[in-house]
């Protein structure tokens, strides 16, 4: 035993990788640890980008994402915007990833001020980010009603034309097989929101008091010869009541609208088919990824932060390995960025 | 790794920020133009029966997809090694953090295979869940039987 402790002591001494003295990989302790931290957090997300990838393969239909993120902050949401606003937030990210090469190139020169400057810009582009990503569920959820268990975006299967309020086709009002459509809740259907939901009900609804409450003064269009004067259209409390209607059905709030499906010939089907919800899948998938990757972005502005606030305060100034703290929440801020070239390119552009 | 100059840093970081900007544009140009935007009317539509995209043109849309893809994977290639510094670290380093991302070339073929059969086999899926359901069924009005026979007994 004696004798074997004595060996390894020897080799040792002759400068061995276990003698502690060297970096592994030449590499510190902590940036090496960050690397491999990062290694465990893009297999996290991996997974869960192939589970996205696997549920949109099982599903026949899935919701078109120029169709679903078409919308722009203070822009009316009839205004067709596809993928816009998420392009402004995607460069939102690069900039503050370029923000945080400055950073750590002013740490490498031992510019304190300049190393605070920039983090602090970098925090700016993480707190923008995290805002827009914040209006953009505040209005799948809100304006959308989008929720982890409910996808209102569905897709048309077969070529048809929707019915007209008194229960006949209207061969004016027809759609594709493979377009998109978006059920809205009666509420937003009897205030003449209904982008999507045809003309027949937005236009009626603009010509009416709109701050009336929807529940007890639903409009209705009557197809009377007085269309457009407010006084003329009558006023029908049940037009978005539960259950079934001429031209829709509405169902635990939702407008469901009827339609007839066009058969090659040009005639249409004798039965009658609703509009349908989309897989379910969308909205869960989208929110918890999405919102994994926005937790990254918010925990890695307070890291920033906090690492800012050393900066400025001079301690790293006098320690011995310098500015590595920055390079270190630098390296974590390009994962998240890294991420979301991923995201981005699951849930917006394929 | 080398310390660069003030002005070299800030042209470093320049030329990245414009590389990427320009990359995400064409991106995002590339999917509008799959999906049927920039005014021009693509001869494809999107068959749900088959789950797949019909017309003669419609073969563009894998390339489509590549360039995405190819464009994404480029993009990553860039933060890591250019932004993260990876090119200066030692190769036992970048191996052992870039080489275990290879199993996901395994996963993902073997997951989207998956996730596709599920789609093609639908219809025998529900077939096989009713089944199921009806055995549950049965077990259920079994168990009703033996409390019935015990309330006799008592």
């Amino acid at each position: 035993m004696a004798t074997d402790t004595v060996k390894e002591h020897d080799g040792q001494s002759e400068g061995g990788a276990w003698d502690g003295g060297q970096a592994p990989m030449k590499a510190s302790y902590g940036k090496l640890m960050m690397w491999y931290f990062l290694l465990s957090d893009a297999f996290t997300f991996t997974g869960f980008l192939i589970a996205y990838g696997t549920l949109r393969f099982s599903s026949p239909t899935w919701p078109v994402p120029d169709f679903v993120f078409k919308t722009f902050p203070f822009v009316d949401a009839s205004k067709e915007m596809p993928l816009i606003f998420v392009t402004v937030m995607s460069f939102v990210l690069i900039i503050s990833s370029g923000t945080m090469v400055r950073a750590v190139q002013e740490g490498h020169r031992e510019n304190q001020k300049g190393v605070v400057f920039w983090m602090l810009m970098t925090i700016l582009g993480g707190a923008t980010f995290l805002g827009c990503q914040a209006w953009e569920w505040s209005n799948l959820i809100g304006t959308e009603h989008m929720t982890v268990t409910r996808n209102p975006f569905g897709t048309h299967t077969h070529n048809g034309a929707y019915l007209a309020d008194d229960g006949t086709v209207n061969s004016d009002d027809t759609f594709e097989m493979g377009a998109s459509y978006l059920i809205h809740t009666a509420e937003h259907a009897a205030h003449g929101h209904g982008g999507d939901h045809g003309d027949d009900h937005g236009a009626h609804g603009d010509s009416h008091d709109e701050h009336q409450d929807a529940g007890h003064d639903s409009h209705t269009d009557t197809h009377d010869d007085h269309h457009g004067d407010a006084h003329a259209v009558a006023v029908s409390s049940d037009a978005y009541a539960e259950g079934d209607h001429g031209g829709y059905v509405v169902k635990d709030g939702f407008v469901l609208r009827k339609y007839k499906i066009q058969e090659e010939d040009g005639s249409y089907s004798d039965d009658t088919y609703t509009e349908a919800f989309g897989p379910k899948a969308f909205g869960a998938l989208f929110f918890a990824i999405t919102g994994f990757h926005g937790f990254h972005v918010f925990s890695g502005v307070l890291f920033l932060f906090i690492i800012m606030i050393n900066a400025a305060s001079g301690q790293y100034a006098a320690r011995k390995n310098g500015y590595e703290m920055v390079e270190k929440i630098g390296l974590y801020w390009h994962f998240v960025d890294l991420v979301w070239v991923f995201v981005f390119l699951a849930f917006y552009l394929l | 790794m080398g310390h660069l100059s003030k002005e070299e840093g800030i042209k470093a970081v320049n030329r990245g920020l414009g590389l990427l900007a320009v990359i995400t544009l064409v991106e995002v140009l590339v999917s509008l133009f799959g999906k049927g935007h920039l005014g021009i009317e693509p001869d494809w539509s999107f068959n749900v029966n088959l789950g797949l995209y019909e017309g003669p043109l419609a073969p563009l849309l894998i390339i489509v997809g590549l360039l995405l893809i190819g464009l994404s994977l480029y993009k990553a290639y860039y933060i890591v090694y250019k932004f993260m510094h990876m090119a200066d670290e030692v190769k036992g380093l970048r191996m052992s953090v870039l080489l275990p991302m290879l199993l996901f070339v395994w996963a993902i073929i073997a997951f989207f295979q998956e996730g596709n059969s599920w789609k093609e086999r639908r219809d025998q899926i529900l077939e096989k869940n009713k089944i199921e359901t009806n055995t549950v069924v049965i077990v259920e009005d079994a168990a009703e039987e033996v409390e019935l026979h015990q309330d006799e007994n008592h």
